[in-house]
């Protein structure tokens, strides 16, 4: 195949808006985190699962975590495309990091919703 | 006052040279006369004629001589000597295929200023003198018009050293938000479309590399924010 420069995908707009509302989700979510820690100052396991046994902490942490994913799935992507030449080798590392970033979402569940 | 100016040039003549290397040379200036850092290469290139380099106005309107001047890409014609810390050490735009010492192939970043169709778009008859903008239309064409094209900010972008063929880059973008901002252009929405991709447009994190270096003290990355922000206003 000839090798021709090809460029036009049109998409990019949503992941840059996505990555801005992601880090507004997750700095206000670190500003509560840090009022919330301090306020219990937690000092065991037991004080610890106390503060994510809430409705609203267990909402709160899993729109942070589902935030971070999409945010690291968009920063890992932007990284392969630039330093990740060789196609083939391109679309695999993202496979792989889509991957491992979808484990991780359902990893993050399993561990908030366990009682 | 006379004195002695120290020089680390980059050097490399394909037809010469294995691989390049860093002259080191000096030469006397007299701060009363040579005020520019043009006007010293001038006297260098009397005393060793093979070193080469672009120049044309000597006014900073050309964009010719853009070079990296101590680590900072600008043109050689607007910078101070006496600002210059010594050795003063001069290589050629990051990023470019080199030719010639501090002469760079520029095709590639003239490539991707033409793809962004840096003309006027409008199929309407021209009227008989002259298509007219009110004042304050005209106003946001400021600090757009005035890109050179010396490429000191695409080549000091790192986008655009790892995507040179894909990536817009700086004076690409400013250009293209140029036409966008033109009341007078009627392909805005084509002009989006074009640029909404991950390669030509998304490549820009704002890091401002460009801002910094930019000769003619414009913003390109003030123009990228306002593209994006005309693709947001299209979608919500």
């Amino acid at each position: 195949m000839v090798n021709r420069i090809v460029v036009g995908a049109h998409y990019g707009l949503k992941d840059w808006i996505v990555q801005r509302g992601t880090a507004i989700v997750m700095a206000v979510y670190t500003v509560v985190f840090l009022a919330v820690i301090g306020a219990v100052a937690p000092d065991s396991f037991d004080a610890w699962r106390g503060i994510f046994a809430s409705g609203f902490m267990k909402f709160a942490t899993f729109v942070f975590l589902v935030s971070l994913i999409y945010h690291v799935w968009i920063g890992m992507r932007d990284i392969w495309m630039d330093y990740v030449r060789p196609d083939g080798l391109r679309l695999l590392v993202l496979m792989a990091t889509a991957a491992v970033l979808v484990g991780y979402a359902g990893w993050a569940v399993q561990i908030l919703w366990r009682t | 006052m006379a004195r002695t100016l120290q020089f680390k040039i980059y050097r490399y003549d394909p037809d010469q040279d294995k691989a390049p290397y860093m002259q080191d040379i000096s030469v006397e200036v007299d701060d009363a006369v040579d005020r520019k850092l043009l006007d010293v290469l001038t006297k260098l290139k009397a005393k060793d004629d093979t070193l080469s380099y672009r120049r044309s106005c000597r006014e900073g309107i050309c964009g010719s001589d853009a070079m990296n001047i101590n680590g900072k890409n600008g043109l050689a014609c607007l910078t101070e000597v006496a600002s210059l810390k010594q050795p003063v050490v001069l290589r050629p735009l990051p990023g470019l295929p080199v030719i010639r010492d501090l002469i760079v192939d520029m095709t590639q970043f003239f490539k991707q200023y033409h793809s962004i169709k840096p003309y006027l778009i409008n199929d309407t008859p021209p009227p008989e003198r002259e298509r007219l903008q009110s004042p304050e239309d005209r106003e946001e064409l400021n600090g757009l018009y005035e890109c050179i094209l010396c490429a000191c900010c695409s080549t000091s972008c790192p986008s655009f050293w790892w995507n040179p063929d894909k990536f817009v880059g700086p004076a690409g973008l400013l250009n293209a938000y140029r036409f966008i901002a033109d009341t007078r252009d009627q392909a805005t929405n084509a002009r989006l479309d074009d640029l909404e991709d991950p390669y030509r447009l998304f490549r820009c994190h704002s890091i401002m590399n460009c801002v910094e270096v930019c000769p003619k003290g414009l913003n390109p990355t003030e123009a990228i924010g306002k593209i994006k922000e005309l693709m947001v206003r299209r979608v919500v």
